[in-house]
């Protein structure tokens, strides 16, 4: 580099000839997905090593749960994984019905299967989004966008809010559907499968596309169960594991659905996987709105966590919010001392929530098993060998959302 | 008098070239966005038709931003040589019967030497910035044009070797004489090679490695912004033009056309012309990127030895025909 002639003199050819070329992808970087950092060194355009860094977006969710009572956490939870927030909002709920051992109506099963799986297909539509825009496909990027806006739309029917959803809360679900939205989101799911081929014309059979990705970003089963990879990412290597088919919640042990799975663990494969998972989800929410059961959306012996002052006010009549609050977390009566890990399949791969309580009305301790974060940790391997340009398919095909990975 | 001529003649054409420019990057945002169910621009006029010249505005009041650690003349210079060899390029093509600013024997060779300039200014531009993303641009650049200028440029031997000159007005009227009219159909292989090298030769998707958004951020032109941000942009949309005409010239019997179109020599040139152009836009909005080294094998593997083929054939041909 011309300013820095005079280093060049002192250092000798040998030095110079093994000096690794470093490059620092991120923080800002079009196609990161997010404030991820990678660190790369490169041989021409061959990677040589990758270190990722996260963490830019930390918000230190886990230890604000520690000081909010457990319906107040709820809404964070909506910024882990912001693609696909309902799918985050059941996760965390199901986590604290089995902490208090809350047994939840059928109906409100259905219905959060329901916007789970609308949920996955908003996270799917938004990963080949932008998948597609990396290695090129530009116009596959506003097809999808034109379906996630039908989804979003419908999301905002339910419960008025497009991406921040916080629709379920412990115990059920807070608003019941109505028979508009049911009727739009059935009509919906009749179409999508053309959709889908829609987009696979694009680049399904597209010569670039798959040189591009066939044999690109390669993960054995082994390898790929010894890193922690899951959701569709684990299974393109062909490992059948499935929150939802394993340890069914809600009301999967009622719908009839298959897994998906891939069988070289390319890029190819894990984008062949989630566009299956597509067809899937769709036939899911036709069963689901089909099989929908009359009833209440709300366990009845829940506590009154629903809005976490309503209860308080009985009680306390002048008291405000705030103290009505700290009332709530100082509850003993309806927890529990004792720790539970309940997951759940979202877009990216298997959601954990791990509480720890020490019975009072807040948790001890919160953690996420956040899958973003776990497959940004298997990104050196899978770099490791490739060029550059693979390395962008390669953050795309494991579906990383930092605002989960950071939490 | 004859030197006033020329300059009139230059100042028409570079004109028309100009707006031809800024209404190539309008069209470019509106089919490309009617392809993928959006309006494009709608705003700046009616349906948007004077947001080229908001653009340009724009772009020219921009801060000039050059990065503390750059080159400064070499990164001065480098939009400069694109645009200039660009715009040279235009002064050897013939847009009707009898109107070329300069009517060369050695028309095609000049374009070609102005295209590989033209490559000069990005190379410089990946050099000078000193940011890796840049750099790195301008390695790929560098590497992509020497490759595809080589097959471009055995593309277009078989024409030279049908046409007998590389006068471009000589090659059209020697189509003209011919009994097929185009050469398109003896060359077809000729012209799928030039078509795909064009692509290449402009940095165009699905060869924008050298400013791969997704990858290298914007490539060489990464630290470029303003107005000399702008004069890279017109010297890729200038190249765009100057390609399709070439390609107009030599494969589809440029000005001429199945009937004369009266009060417009130009007519067909352009129509032709204009297909192409649309065929850029409609390559990029179909079509993923190319992997560097991908890119290379396609080169070298593919293209040159097709090239080569097509000489061959049209060789034996034309020996055993004439």
């Amino acid at each position: 580099m011309p300013e820095n002639k005079t280093d060049l003199k002192e250092t000798t050819r040998e030095e110079m000839a093994y000096e690794p070329y470093t490059i620092a992808m991120g923080p800002q970087h079009p196609a990161t997905h997010g404030v991820l950092k990678l660190d790369l060194e490169l041989d021409g355009e061959t990677i040589l090593d990758c270190k990722p860094t996260v963490g830019f977006l930390h918000r230190g969710v886990e230890k604000l749960a520690e000081n909010m009572s457990y319906a107040q956490t709820l809404p964070l939870t909506d910024r882990l994984d912001y693609i696909a927030s309902m799918a985050n909002n059941v996760a965390y709920s199901i986590a604290v019905e089995k902490l208090l051992g809350i047994e939840v109506p059928l109906r409100a099963k259905y219905i959060r299967t329901i916007v789970m799986e609308m949920a996955r297909l908003t996270g799917h539509l938004l990963w080949l989004a932008t998948h597609a825009l990396d290695i090129g496909a530009m116009t596959v990027f506003l097809y999808c966008f034109r379906e996630r806006e039908n989804l979003l739309d419908m999301f905002e029917e339910i419960c008025g809010a497009r991406l921040t959803t916080s629709y379920t809360c412990i115990g059920g679900v807070r608003q019941d559907v109505t028979g508009h939205f049911l009727e739009s989101l059935y009509s919906f799911t009749e179409d999508f499968p053309s959709k889908i081929a829609e987009y696979e014309t694009l680049i399904d059979k597209n010569r670039i596309w798959l040189k591009r990705t066939q044999g690109v970003g390669v993960v054995s089963a082994e390898d790929a169960v010894s890193l922690g990879l899951t959701g569709p990412t684990l299974r393109g290597s062909g490992v059948e594991y499935d929150v939802r088919k394993h340890m069914p919640y809600d009301a999967y042990p009622y719908v009839d659905f298959e897994v998906p799975v891939g069988s070289k663990g390319d890029v190819y494969d894990r984008y062949r996987c989630r566009m299956e998972e597509m067809h899937q989800s769709n036939s899911i929410i036709r069963q689901c709105i089909e099989a929908l059961p009359k009833g209440p959306i709300r366990a009845p012996d829940a506590p009154d966590l629903v809005m976490p002052y309503a209860r308080q006010k009985r009680v306390v009549a002048d008291a405000t919010f705030a103290s009505g609050v700290i009332k709530l977390m100082e509850d003993t009566e309806h927890f529990i001392e004792g720790d539970v890990y309940v997951s759940a399949e979202v877009p990216k791969g298997e959601l954990g929530f791990y509480f720890v309580s020490d019975g009072r009305g807040v948790p001890y301790r919160m953690h996420i098993r956040s899958p973003s974060y776990i497959h940004i940790g298997a990104l050196p391997f899978l770099c490791k060998g490739q060029m550059v340009a693979d390395v962008i398919a390669i953050i795309g095909s494991v579906d990383v959302v930092l605002g989960e990975c950071d939490r | 008098m004859e030197l006033l001529w020329i300059l009139i003649k230059i100042i028409i054409v570079f004109t028309v070239v100009m707006i031809h420019v800024m209404y190539a990057t309008y069209f470019e945002r509106k089919v490309i966005g009617h392809m993928q169910v959006r309006m494009g621009p709608m705003r700046v006029g009616w349906h948007g038709v004077l947001q080229p010249i908001a653009d340009g505005i724009k772009a020219f009041f921009k801060e000039d931003i050059i990065p503390t650690a750059a080159d400064k003349k070499v990164f001065y210079a480098a939009p400069l040589i694109c645009l200039i060899s660009a715009l040279s390029a235009v002064a050897v093509i013939p847009f009707f019967e009898t109107f070329a600013i300069a009517n060369i024997n050695i028309g095609l060779l000049y374009i070609f030497a102005m295209s590989s300039l033209a490559s000069y200014g990005v190379v410089l531009a990946g050099w000078s910035s000193n940011s890796k993303y840049s750099f790195l641009g301008g390695l790929r650049s560098s590497a992509q044009v020497i490759s595809y200028e080589i097959a471009m440029g055995l593309s277009l031997v078989g024409v030279m070797m049908l046409a007998g000159s590389l006068n471009l007005s000589d090659i059209v009227h020697a189509q003209m004489q011919s009994s097929y009219k185009i050469y398109l159909i003896p060359q077809i292989i000729g012209f799928f090679v030039f078509v795909v090298a064009m692509f290449a030769e402009t940095n165009r998707t699905p060869f924008d490695l050298p400013e791969a958004e997704s990858e290298l951020v914007a490539g060489y032109c990464t630290e470029y912004s303003g107005m000399r941000f702008a004069l890279f942009f017109m010297a890729e949309y200038i190249g765009m033009i100057v390609m399709s005409c070439l390609a107009v010239i030599c494969f589809l019997g440029g000005w001429s056309g199945p009937f004369e179109v009266p009060g417009i020599p130009f007519f067909w040139f352009i129509l032709k012309a204009y297909f192409f152009i649309f065929l850029y836009y409609w390559v990029r909005a179909t079509l993923p990127r190319y992997r560097y080294d991908q890119l290379m094998a396609l080169g070298w593997k593919v293209l040159i030895p097709l090239a080569l083929f097509n000489i061959l054939l049209t060789g034996t041909i034309k020996s055993l025909i004439g």
